[in-house]
Parts: C-alpha cells; structure tokens; sequence
C-alpha cells in the first residue's frame, strides 16, 4: 500500500532559503542560530520555531507590517514557481523547510512520524520588497493557491522610512474621504415641461471648443449685403471631443504603453470621427509621430524640466501639420508644487535618446526658471508659444488646483493679447508616475469647488467659455468616465481630461486603497509604468488600444445617455441647473439644488 | 405649455380677435392669466405715436412714485386714457387698483436729440419705475416707448377681455400688430413680470416651450446691458439674445437663428458661410437655447418674426389673407382670425427656418 502522506503543520521547522548557498541545502535538525540583533533587523525568516531557544526579536520588520500578506495554500500549491517568476517586486520568495509527516508504510495501521523536505512559499520581510498587492501572483498561479490580501492593520510607514529615505511611488492619492461626484445627480430630467430626446436616434454635438474664444463684440466681422464678412484673424480654436486623454510621459510609461494610446487616438479620430486629443506629457515624442500628420491629434507639453523639447524643436521644420495645441504645464494635482520626477531605474537607452539626457533621477524643478508672476506667464511662456507656430496652434496652461486657483484664471482671463487658448486644473485625485507619498496624500485641492468657483468667477464678468476650462484629477475612478466628465460640464468644465483610467483599461492593477501604485519603481507587473523590456512585452499593444477604442465608444453613447434626457444635444456646458446633490455641503458648496 | 397668438394687419384691428384665438386654444393653456403687446397703435392713441406711451399696473402710492419721478426727469403727460370698464362681480380676474396708459411729451432738452439718446433714455427710465415700483410691491410697469401699449393679467382671459371690454370690435385700443399669450404655468410663479409677451428697446418677443439652456443663458446675459434683468421667466433671455445679436451687435437678423439654435457641427461644415458660423458658434455658445421652443418677435420697425427651436418640438401656424397674417399655436387658432383663407398657403415654420412679415405683410422663409 502506498504510504498516505499528510502533513503535520505543528512539526513544521524552518531552513534557510537557496540563495544562502550551501548552508541552505543542509538539513538540520537544530533551528538556525540566530544573532542578537542591535536596533532594528530589517531582515529575518519568518516565525521562530515553537518551543525555539532563544530570544524573539519582536522589532524586526515582518510581513505583518506591510499593507500586503501574502496567503499561500501549500496543500494545492504545485510548486511551478509561476508566482515567484511573476512578482517583479520580488516580495515572495521560494524557501525550502522541513515537513513533519505521519505516514504507515506496512500492512497494518502503524503511524510512523517522518520529515522530508520540501518547497515553499513565503513573503519576504524587506520592506523595499514589500508586496504591492498586484495580484500577479494570483493571477498566473495555476490551482488558486497564492493571493495577496490588504492588511488593514499593518505599520507600514512606520518601517518604510528606516534608512532616513522618505516613501515615493506613483499612482493616485490615498485616503481621500469624500469622492464628491459620487454625491451629484443628474436631477432635472425633461418630463413633459419638455421632451427628453432619444439617446439613440438624435443627433448630438458632442464637442467643446479648445482654444481662445473671443466674445461676441470683439468678432472681426462686418456687414456686407446684409451678410456677415470676416475680416482679419480671430485666435486658433479646435472643436475637440470633452474627454482628452491626459498627459503622460513616454518615461513615466513604457514606450508601448504610450503607443497604445496614441494608436487608440488614431483610431478614434480616423474611424470613429471621434476627435479625442491626446496630450504628450513632458518627455518629447517619437520623432516620426512629430513629423507625420497624426501629429494633429496630439496636444504637446512643455514643463519646467523642457524634456523633449530639443527634439521637438528640431522637427519643427519637418512637420507637415501642426500640433492640436501646446500646454504649459506648471503643476500637477498629485504633487503640487513639485516638478516632474522620473527615477533613473526608468531612464532607459531610449528614454535617454528622447529626453537627451545621461541615466539620472530626472528631477524637473518645481518652477519655470524666469517665471516669477503670471503676467510675466502670459507675456513670455504664452506669447513664445503661440509665436513658435505662427499663432495657428492653442496654447493652454495647466496647473495644479489651489486655493489661489481663481486669483490666476482671473489674471489670465483679462488677456489682453488673446493668447491663453485653455486653463487645465488638475485636482488631488490625479495620478503620477513618480512622486513623494506625503505630497500625494496630503497636498493638493479637490478639483469640483475650484472648478466651480473659477467657471462663477468668469460668469460673474461675463467671460465665460472666454479660456475653456478643462478639469482633471480622479476622473474615472469610479469606472463612469461619462457620468464623471458630465458632472464637471455642467459645473461650468468646458471638458475633463484623464488618465488612470486608460492605463487601467490596459491593465493597471492600481487603485485608491494602496494596491500596487509601484509606478515609480520600474517593475510595473502589466509592463504599463517600466522600461525593462521584459516587463514591457508583458503589454499587448493591440488589446489595450482596442480597450481604449471601446471604452471611448461606450463613453460616447452613455454621454448620449446623459444628454438625452434633460433635453439637450449641445454640451450643456455650465448647466449647473440640471445637477442636484444628495449632500448639502456639496450642494451649497457648489451652487446646486439640494435635494433628498 | 403657453398659447401664442399674433396679428399683424394693415388695418388696426381690436384685440377681440386674439382672445378669440386664444379662446379657441384653450385645452393649450389654463386660463391663468393673459397678456399682450399692441404696436403701431389706432384707436384713441393714433394720433400720439411719437410720444413715449407709459404701460403700467399699480397702487395709487406706485403711481405718485412714477409721476414725481417721471416729472424730475422732465417728461409731461400729454394723453392719458382710462379705459372704461365692466366690473361686474364674480370676475375670475385680479385687477390692479390703477391702470395707467399715457403719452408723455420728452423732456424739453431731449426733444431735439437724436432717436439714440431718446432710446437710452427711455430704457433707463423704465429700469429705474420698474425699481420704484418693486419697493412695497406698489405696481408693475410693462412698457415706456412710443406707440406700443402693454398689459399684463393674473386671471380668466374671457374675464379679463370682460372688464377691459376687449370684446367690443370698436374697442378703444387698436393696433397693426398684436402679439399675445395666455400661459399654462409650469414652472413659475404667476406673477405679472413672468407674463410675455416681453418688451425691451424696440423689441418684444414671446416664446412657447422651454429653454433648456436657461441657466447658461441667464448666466451670459445678465452682464450685457443693463436691461437685461429679471428672468422670472426663460423666454426672457430670447428676447434679450434677439436684442443683442440685432441692436447691440449689429448682425444681420438672419443670424439670429444661427445664435440660438447653432447648425451641428456636421451641417455647419458644409454651409458656404462656415467660417463666420464657426465664429458665431463658438462666440455665442452661451446663447443657444436648445430646447422645445417657438419664439415669435416683432423688430422695432414693426416686422414680425418667427423662429422654431433646431429639434421642431414646438408647433407654430401662420395663416394669411391680404390684409391680415394671423399667427398662432394651432391652426384652430388661426382659424378664428382668418377663416375663409387658402389653408394652402399657411406656413409651418420648419426647424431650420426664419420666417418673417414684412411691412408689407410678405411672409418671407429664410432658410438658415
């Protein structure tokens, strides 16, 4: 008869891992040795065998502490080694221990206690290997036995900081209390005062204007024959789709990651008649998208670190169309007051080659250097811009919403050379590929109130839709892109641009409540956020455009949705009559109807 | 949803033909107020046209109010009509103590200067009564302008027609052109300033449907002149985007209908005037009323106009003979005003049309 092999987990021992070279293949009987620690061990293996002799070193750091635990079955486990090969963060490990079993080997019933040594799993106590909660693990293990579960009780930023090193990553802001879009309701629904229109049958105009809009007096027309007749030039102006995909670096992203979506806007502009904007991020472009005219659906943007901007410039005079606008970037919700940041280990060759720069942190300051004022904005970044393409491109600005957010759009709103085509806010919910984690949880201003109070000051002097107003900053989050971007146009948003959400859609694991935001790191575990090639390749550029095409098109008919049935066709820019909010705060916060 | 209906005649005619109108409309409306503006005045003001015509319902202190005010701006009365009435009990109508209808002479250093100036004038002044009177709720003022006379009532229209004795085909008020309504309140308080048709400057207008884009017309309005003020009702905002396109911004009034119900995007392309509608779309995006409307106007020069909203939600029936276009919600309406013409020839106003009468009672389509 075959002997029956169960384990019994109470004779369990421990025994060091393959990577402590010879040692570690020796089986023993005696628990390992363990040195008396002075101040913190940053690395131990795992629980002390009961009844060990010796000391329990209670401070040294341990899985326990760390957002993620990782839950191993070993009766299912197969020991593939697909989750270890997986994990880029190399949080898990696999380790060898000695398994007390209990078999019967004769013809009778006569239990014999025997060990064997076998293969196991386990999290490391690193916590620069700390697991991310990807769920890669969970994800390519064949039996289910492997999966990453949120520890709410962990300590986290309290081991995370040994070493004198403050926490960065990517990702989003954690810790917001109050999503405030998931209290706002679209209220005012036409029942017989008017008739709501059919989302399916009627024609809507789903386009917003990017560009500096001149008001109405100050048209260059004049009358002739009792026809109006232009005369003399009004500044550029799109008629673009109110969704825009928001600015992300190639660097921040994997080249096919930023491929992908280039490739999606392609799409939907040349096949769908969707003209959806995409913005390049600070980090230049590929010089043959420069020079082709696909360029016309890219809005490309100049920060303080200028990256890129060497090889744009030089293709200037290979272009044969022009960009759909520039954007100067003076700060971004998830870390304001802080540059762009892409850490070395994602300053690959070919980031280099882009960028023109060695392999270093690429740290852009936290200002344009010989900014001090907005007007002096207005008269060097704006003017220079618009002059660097002849005036026939819009040039916006984005910056990171504040509490003085309506002092600058008031400044920039008076522009007396009608040079300011766009005002992009940019509010805490936003992302980043790299950044402090104190300036992402706990700097920054929700986007809605500012928004709401930079649309009511232009009202107030009669210059709305004067600079569109574009809003970003957790858009998407809550999956409804279209319920999200309606609410901020009838807030007074001339559109919103966004951009979590795409790299969701291509497989972005990372969300609100901590899991991965490994940005930063260079071992994005779907190859969205990397430069290793490895990890890129785990990408399907095809798949994720065509996830971004379709949730476009989805986007677009739940727009329809929304439009339809209170009564409208144009984009009810400002219609902050059709919102009500089940919170009153909110409500009176910003100027809509409470209602319960 | 309102009822509308509209005269406009070489002959004065009395207003008993729109109450009939309004009569045979009236499953459309629910009796709860009606209200008109007369122009090119016959009847007992024939004879006063250039003088500045006060319209105005108030208390006897709302009325020394106006006078004392009327009279340190300079103005004089020069005709004054109290109109004989019938006020029989068990009216359902509720009447103002005082109805006033008076020419006033301009003041003596405005009688030579040019139209221009008398026209800010009277706007201001009119702004300036509408505020006294507010103060105590002592009376509203509907109209200060030469040979156009207005009310405004809370009730019964057949009552109001009643007491007024604007039954009586002779009556005392006359006119070329009549604009009125009787409104199914919806969501406004009945309250006199809500009533259109409305009157600014020149230009009165009445609207039926909805403005969905009320709040973002209101929003843009309320800073481009100073008469642009109450909206106790959305059709205000029509008149005033009417009076901005054609008196402030000096635009042909064709592209009117291009201001508040845009050409999508696909059909503006095409058209031969793109660039300059693309101006006007994006300059004016804050005045595109998109919603169930039909507006009906009458210009200073007394053509009346008539403008559908883009999706044709709101119906609109213009009738004509030779002497008389009768314009109304139905055509039972028109029926009432003219009935033995060539139903032929009645004009549905389309959703991409502008029509207007001329002076010369031509109804001329427009296509935008």
């Amino acid at each position: 008869m075959a002997p029956i092999n169960r384990p019994v987990q109470e004779k369990v021992d421990e025994m060091q891992p393959f990577q402590n070279g010879s040692q570690s293949a020796q089986k023993t009987s005696q628990p390992v040795a363990i040195t008396p620690a002075i101040g913190f061990q940053e690395r131990s293996y795992g629980p002390l065998r009961a009844g060990a002799a010796g000391p329990v070193y209670v401070n040294k750091t341990h899985p326990t502490d760390f957002p993620w635990k990782i839950e191993w079955n070993a009766e299912t486990c197969i020991r593939c080694g697909s989750c270890v090969a997986a994990c880029t963060f190399g949080a898990i490990e696999p380790h060898l221990m000695r398994q007390g079993q209990t078999v019967s080997v004769g013809n009778f019933p006569t239990p014999v206690t025997d060990t064997h040594v076998v293969m196991a799993i386990r999290q490391v106590p690193d916590s620069k290997l700390a697991c991310r909660g990807c769920t890669m693990c969970e994800r390519v293990c064949p039996t289910d036995s492997i999966h990453p579960v949120l520890n709410e009780q962990h300590r986290f930023p309290l081991v995370a900081r040994r070493g004198g090193t403050p926490v960065k990553r990517g990702g989003r802001a954690h810790h917001i209390p109050v999503r405030a879009l998931d209290y706002i309701k679209v209220g005012r629904i036409s029942q017989m005062t008017d008739p709501a229109l059919d989302a399916a049958r009627h024609t809507f105009d789903l386009l917003t204007p990017l560009g500096r809009n001149l008001p109405a007096r100050e048209l260059p027309f004049k009358v002739e024959n009792g026809k109006l007749v232009m005369q003399g030039q009004t500044p550029p102006m799109q008629w673009i789709y109110p969704v825009m995909i928001g600015d992300m670096s190639i660097g921040a992203l994997s080249w096919r990651m930023w491929e992908a979506l280039a490739l999606a806007v392609a799409y939907l502009n040349e096949q769908c008649s969707m003209p959806v904007r995409m913005n390049s991020g600070e980090g230049g472009m590929p010089k043959r998208l420069l020079t082709s005219e696909y360029l016309k659906y890219f809005i490309i943007q100049i920060a303080s670190g200028h990256f890129g901007w060497n090889r744009i410039i030089k293709a200037m005079p290979q272009m044969v169309t022009d960009p759909a606008g520039i954007l100067i970037k003076i700060g971004q919700g998830a870390k304001p007051g802080d540059g762009g940041l892409l850490p070395s280990q994602k300053v690959a060759p070919h980031i280099q080659a882009i960028r023109g720069v060695p392999q270093a942190d690429l740290l852009s300051p936290p200002n344009h250097q010989g900014l001090y004022s907005i007007e002096e904005s207005v008269q060097k970044m704006f003017l220079s811009m618009n002059a660097a393409f002849k005036f026939r491109v819009p040039v916006a600005i984005k910056v990171a919403a504040s509490s003085t957010s309506v002092s600058v759009y008031n400044n920039l709103i008076r522009d007396p050379y009608h040079i300011v085509g766009g005002f992009f806010m940019d509010g805490i919910q936003g992302g980043t590929g790299a950044a402090h984690e104190v300036s992402m949880d706990h700097t920054g201003h929700p986007i809605l109130s500012k928004l709401r109070d930079c649309y009511l000051a232009a009202v107030e002097q009669g210059k709305q839709g004067q600079i569109p107003l574009f809003v970003g900053g957790g858009f998407g989050d809550s999956g409804d892109l279209a319920a999200d971007a309606f609410k901020a146009i009838c807030l007074g948003a001339s559109g919103v641009f966004s951009a979590k959400i795409f790299l969701q859609l291509a497989g972005c694991v990372g969300n609100e409540k901590g899991r991965c935001n490994a940005c930063n790191t260079g071992k994005c575990p779907v190859g969205i956020c990397t430069q290793d090639p490895r990890l890129v390749s785990r990408l399907d550029v095809d798949a994720v455009a065509q996830n971004i095409v379709d949730y476009f098109l989805a986007m677009d008919s739940e727009l329809k949705k929304l439009m339809a049935p209170i009564g409208n066709s144009s984009l009810p820019i400002g219609r902050s009559d059709a919102l009500i909010s089940m919170n009153k705060s909110i409500a009176d916060r910003l100027q809509i109807a409470y209602a319960c | 949803m309102c009822r509308m209906a509209a005269i406009k005649s070489k002959n004065p005619v009395a207003p008993a033909v729109v109450l009939r109108m309004m009569l045979a409309m009236q499953e459309g409306h629910d009796n709860s107020g009606f209200a008109m503006v007369m122009q090119d005045l016959g009847g007992a003001f024939a004879n006063f046209k250039d003088f500045p015509l006060l319209s105005m319902a108030c208390t006897p202190l709302g009325l020394d109010r106006a006078e004392e005010y009327l009279e340190m701006l300079g103005f004089t009365p020069k005709f004054d009509y109290q109109p004989d009435v019938d006020d029989h009990p068990g009216l359902d109508f509720q009447k103002m103590p005082i109805y006033v209808f008076r020419n006033y002479r301009y003041p003596e250093s405005y009688v030579s200067r040019p139209w221009e100036e008398k026209k800010k004038l009277l706007v201001s002044s009119c702004l300036e009564l509408r505020k006294l009177l507010s103060v105590g709720d002592q009376g509203y003022i509907y109209s200060f302008w030469p040979d156009v006379l207005t009310l405004k009532e809370v009730g019964d229209p057949r009552d109001i027609g009643t007491y007024f004795q604007m039954w009586n085909e002779n009556h005392w008020l006359q006119a070329r052109v009549i604009s009125a309504q009787c409104r199914q309140n919806t969501n406004y308080k009945i309250v006199r300033y809500a009533a259109h048709p409305f009157f600014l400057e020149g230009y009165t207008l009445m609207g039926n449907g909805e403005d969905t884009f009320f709040q973002k017309n209101k929003d843009y309005l309320n800073g481009l002149h100073p008469g642009y003020i109450g909206f106790e009702s959305d059709t205000q905002s029509f008149l005033y985007t009417l009076h901005y396109v054609v008196e402030q911004l000096g635009w042909p009034l064709n592209y009117y209908k291009h201001v508040i119900t845009p050409l999508t995007f696909d059909e503006l392309n095409r058209h031969p005037d793109a660039p300059v509608l693309q101006h006007i779309r994006q300059s004016c995006q804050n005045l595109e009323i998109n919603g169930p409307n039909t507006v009906v106007f009458v210009l200073p020069d007394n053509q009346m106009g008539i403008v559908a909203d883009a999706k044709k939600l709101r119906p609109l029936v213009i009738g004509q003979q030779e002497d008389l276009v009768a314009v109304a919600s139905e055509v039972c309406g028109v029926n009432m005003a003219i009935p033995d013409r060539d139903y032929t020839s009645d004009v549905y106003p389309g959703e991409r049309e502008t029509v207007l009468i001329n002076n010369r009672l031509e109804v001329q389509q427009w296509l935008q």
